[in-house]
């Protein structure tokens, strides 16, 4: 045990912790495992009374359904190009923000990156439906990217201001001597640390648009993944999405394990 | 050079290098700022004016006959403020439990190794990978007739079938909005000084009294941060109110989702909407005040 | 910073003042459209699970055309859609009351019969009715009712069909608590409004109050309110009494029903006595469509008789067209939840606009809620 942990608690407190920890963590996983496992069953129907024993159906079925496989596809290419910008424009806004001390419309600047996380989804929908529409623009895959990036900025730049306020500016000022110009200062210095702040900021817009319902379903021209979810409900849930979200689950565990197990080797 | 002559100069330099620093700081932040006016603000103004708009049949608003109708029940109809009253009252319970359950969890995983830890906040995310609605629809299933969970309670003789009650609801959101408690208190838990809190166990003779007087105080900005990112959020849920409590109460985000589809009365929406975000931004203004300086 | 927000402001209202399309082109076109005639692929938007996708399949092979299916679950959620002219589908499923806001908002042309002859199949009792008195801008498409369904673990098979199933607080202990009701104010407001005796679209704000406490009043057995998957849950024994479409019920038993288990031996759907709503679903085109004479065509197709028994045999709706009858299953047309004699018929309303009044049934169910 490290410093921390032995003076910080006791034994009797690290059992009590553990134990809540653990129940946390079953918790957040119970409703992964059932819809892993039934993923795998044979009947149509949800409810523990449907289950007919083990089966690759919804999975062959998924692959053969062109809607589906459409949806997911558009997810995928929003998420991925929604998240690459969206980091890049708040990243920049970030550092605006942490290292320069005064510029025009910083104040209005930084409370407006705030905007976006206080409204209501349906409101900002709304809004965007309008707003498209009123400029003649059809609703498309474009729309929607150009949504998730709205709301994905002010996520990645509170997550990396969180990192870069932490930290000690003498580092890149000691860089700022000793290297020729800001850019290189910035490339070899403030990027490698603020880093894991920025791998953050893109993971959190990565996840938020994946799973964006709300205002994805106002602005799209087609479905995305969750949408057409949405959609299914009214047409009764079949456990192919079981089998989309346990294949996307097993892709994203392996894609973290697998970014770890590089990061070991380095 | 006599060293009176050097100041206006030094001056002027170190003016110029300001403006400079000054144009660097828009410039990057210029992009954003431009995006966020554009795809942003103006849609919000957008809103703004159809708040004193009047409703057409088919719900959008008539820009003519201005009235200040719809701002107007927001003070003074019974049942859009008892609607907001119930959700305030439910997103501050949300958030309490969430920070109950989510303290001690975060705790935990700042005081491991450092491998440990990002390990486990990796485990934390992870089924936050899978879609919200499915997830929401398995809760369904623990949690109905035949659930396991059902199953347990009735074989425990505590309880049975949580579906479609409020309790369920509260499981719904506190499940969803966790990791937005959690991952605010672990940055602020990892960031403490150790050795304050080690003397503060020297100074009181007692983990609780350190932990009240010093461990505490200083996770402030996360506790605060982590309440805000859960407040906000339930307070304008309400796709797990209705798949999960069947739709039996309506909260203040169904009540606006309603006016945009079922009531088809966008000024109203709009100006609900609008109120909500006011409340919001005084929430958010406050943390501020509280001396933070980010979230 | 003040000039920009003037400026910004400006902006909003210039663009909230924008959007609308211009119909007086689309006109034109359409009332050029010949018999059989396609103009492009047809971009279908319409309610989840409501076509048999053979039929689609059928229509892209006669006419060598592609189509596009959008989906959307309440009239509610697809008019934004359209009325914002962000999409440019050809041809929209609306049911009968949106026909008269749409029409009204010039949302949706005026129909080139002559492109239609087969519209001389719809049964007499479904022209002219109130929702679109001179048939100009929709063509009926498929039609069916709201009532209950319902365990037979509650009540006998030879029970009469009542809302006191729902109401009344002494009927059927058991069934307390077990019931779900559409999360629909004009369906549960109305279905109240039936029990009470009156009209369903009533604009008499006392009757609907009444409505209100009546709904209140009975809370406890109502478990929750669901129109997705009211019948699943039926099925599943979540409940044991479910408001909501009678096409929906029978698609789920007969999806319960195996070789060796029959639904409808444990489960039936019943017309209350005392009245329902009966609702029309209808075929229209957008004045945004870029392909109107498909969308012609296509509607042209649905009447023909067999397409139109293909329909009803696959979603379990009724059908409005009097030539499909001989080719509808046997069995859907003598049941007669699906094909109600005219006695029954009488006592079935069709959901109207209510104008400015209908914000109330919204605000009354929300009451009911809180």
């Amino acid at each position: 045990m490290t410093t921390q942990e032995t003076t910080v608690v006791t034994r009797r407190m690290n059992r009590f912790l553990t134990g809540h920890t653990w129940a946390v963590y079953l918790f957040f996983y119970l409703p992964i495992l059932v819809l892993v496992v039934f993923s795998f069953n044979e009947s149509a129907a949800f409810g523990v009374r449907n289950w007919e024993g083990l089966s690759l159906r919804w999975y062959r079925q998924m692959f053969a359904n062109d809607n589906l496989m459409a949806a997911l596809r558009v997810s995928i290419v929003v998420a991925v190009v929604s998240t690459a910008i969206s980091t890049v424009l708040g990243t920049a806004a970030a550092l605006a923000l942490e290292r320069y001390r005064r510029w025009i419309g910083k104040r209005t600047f930084d409370a407006l990156l705030y905007l976006p996380v206080i409204i209501p989804d349906v409101t900002m929908a709304a809004m965007l439906l309008v707003f498209f529409t009123s400029l003649g623009q059809q609703l498309s895959v474009t729309t929607i990217i150009l949504s998730h990036i709205a709301f994905n900025i002010s996520f990645v730049s509170i997550v990396v201001r969180a990192r870069l306020s932490n930290l000690d500016s003498s580092l890149e000022e000691a860089a700022g001597d000793l290297y020729a110009g800001r850019w290189q200062t910035f490339r070899r210095v403030t990027l490698p640390l603020i880093m894991p702040g920025v791998l953050g900021g893109a993971l959190l817009a990565f996840t938020l648009s994946l799973d964006d319902v709300v205002i994805t379903q106002f602005v799209k021209g087609p479905d995305t993944l969750p949408t057409f979810v949405f959609g299914l409900i009214k047409r009764g849930v079949t456990p192919e999405i079981n089998a989309v979200s346990t294949l996307m689950l097993t892709a994203s565990v392996l894609l973290v394990l697998g970014s770890l197990a590089l990061q070991r080797r380095r | 050079m006599s060293a009176r002559t050097d100041a206006p100069v030094t001056a002027q330099l170190e003016a110029a290098a300001e403006r400079a620093e000054s144009r660097r700081g828009l410039s990057l932040a210029l992009p954003s700022y431009l995006y966020l006016l554009f795809l942003f603000v103006v849609p919000l103004l957008i809103i703004g004016v159809y708040s004193f708009a009047s409703r057409s049949r088919t719900g959008r608003p008539k820009l003519e006959n201005w009235n200040l109708d719809s701002i107007n029940k927001l003070f003074t109809d019974d049942l859009i403020r008892s609607i907001f009253g119930r959700s305030v009252v439910v997103a501050l319970i949300t958030t309490a439990l969430c920070l109950l359950i989510g303290y001690p969890f975060a705790y935990y995983i700042a005081t491991r190794r450092e491998r440990v830890r990002n390990l486990l906040l990796l485990f934390v995310m992870i089924p936050f990978w899978t879609n919200f609605l499915v997830r929401t629809y398995a809760w369904r299933v623990l949690l109905g007739e035949d659930g396991p969970l059902t199953e347990l309670g009735r074989l425990l003789g505590l309880w049975d079938s949580m579906l479609f009650t409020l309790p369920a609801v509260y499981l719904g959101l506190i499940y969803g909005f966790l990791p937005f408690m959690v991952l605010p208190l672990y940055a602020a838990i990892e960031r403490l000084d150790w050795s304050l809190v080690e003397a503060a166990r020297d100074l009181y003779a007692s983990g609780w009294g350190a932990f009240r007087k010093v461990t505490l105080p200083l996770t402030r900005p996360g506790i605060i941060a982590g309440s805000i990112l859960v407040f906000i959020p339930s307070l304008g849920a309400y796709v797990t109110p209705d798949i999960l409590g069947g739709a039996k109460t309506t909260l203040i985000g169904n009540f606006i989702v309603n006016q945009f589809l079922t009531a088809r009365n966008w000024p109203l929406g709009s100006a609900v909407s609008m109120a909500i975000m006011v409340v919001m931004l005084l929430a958010t203004v406050w943390y501020f005040r509280s001396g933070a300086r980010t979230l | 910073m003040k000039r920009l927000l003037i400026i910004l402001m400006a902006m909003a209202l210039a663009a909230a003042a924008c959007g609308g399309g211009d119909s007086s082109g689309l006109v034109d076109a359409a009332a050029a459209c010949g018999v059989d005639e396609v103009d492009g692929d047809l971009d279908l938007y319409n309610w989840s699970d409501y076509i048999d996708p053979e039929l689609v399949s059928a229509f892209e092979a006669d006419y060598t055309v592609t189509v596009n299916e959008g989906f959307y679950d309440s009239n509610e959620a697809m008019l934004p859609q359209i009325e914002s002219g962000g999409n440019d589908y050809d041809l929209i499923v609306p049911s009968d009351y949106t026909v008269t806001i749409m029409a009204d908002e010039s949302l949706i042309i005026a129909l080139n019969k002559d492109a239609i002859p087969n519209l001389g199949n719809v049964a007499p009792a479904f022209t002219g009715l109130p929702y679109d008195p001179e048939d100009e801008y929709s063509v009926p498409y498929q039609w069916g009712t709201t009532g209950i369904g319902y365990s037979y673990e509650v009540v006998p098979e030879d029970w009469e069909p009542s809302w006191e199933l729902i109401f009344d607080p002494d009927f059927a202990p058991e069934v307390s608590g077990q019931i779900s009701m559409l999360n629909d104010p004009r369906e549960t407001m109305g279905a109240a409004l039936k029990y009470l005796n009156y009209s369903l679209n009533t604009t008499t704000q006392a009757e609907l109050d009444e409505a209100r406490d009546l709904i209140r009043s009975v809370k406890d057995r109502i478990k929750l309110f669901d129109s997705d998957q009211f019948e699943d849950l039926l099925v599943a024994g979540e409940t044991l009494a479910a408001h909501g479409y009678s096409g929906d019920f029978f698609a789920a038993y007969d999806g319960a029903s195996t070789d060796s288990y029959d639904a409808y031996e444990d489960f039936g759907y019943g017309i209350p006595k005392e009245g329902a709503v009966a609702w029309v679903d209808t075929m229209a085109i957008p004045v945004t469509a870029d392909a109107p004479c498909t969308a012609h065509t296509f509607i042209n197709f649905i009447l023909d008789p067999e397409n139109g028994a293909a329909l009803t045999n696959y979603n379990f709706y009724a059908s409005p067209n009097a030539a499909a009858t001989p080719f509808v299953d046997p069995d859907i047309l003598d049941d007669e939840t699906i094909y109600p004699p005219d006695e029954v018929f009488e006592r079935l309303e069709f959901i109207a606009d209510t104008g400015d009044f209908e914000t109330r049934y919204s605000t009354a169910f929300d009451e009911v809620k809180s």
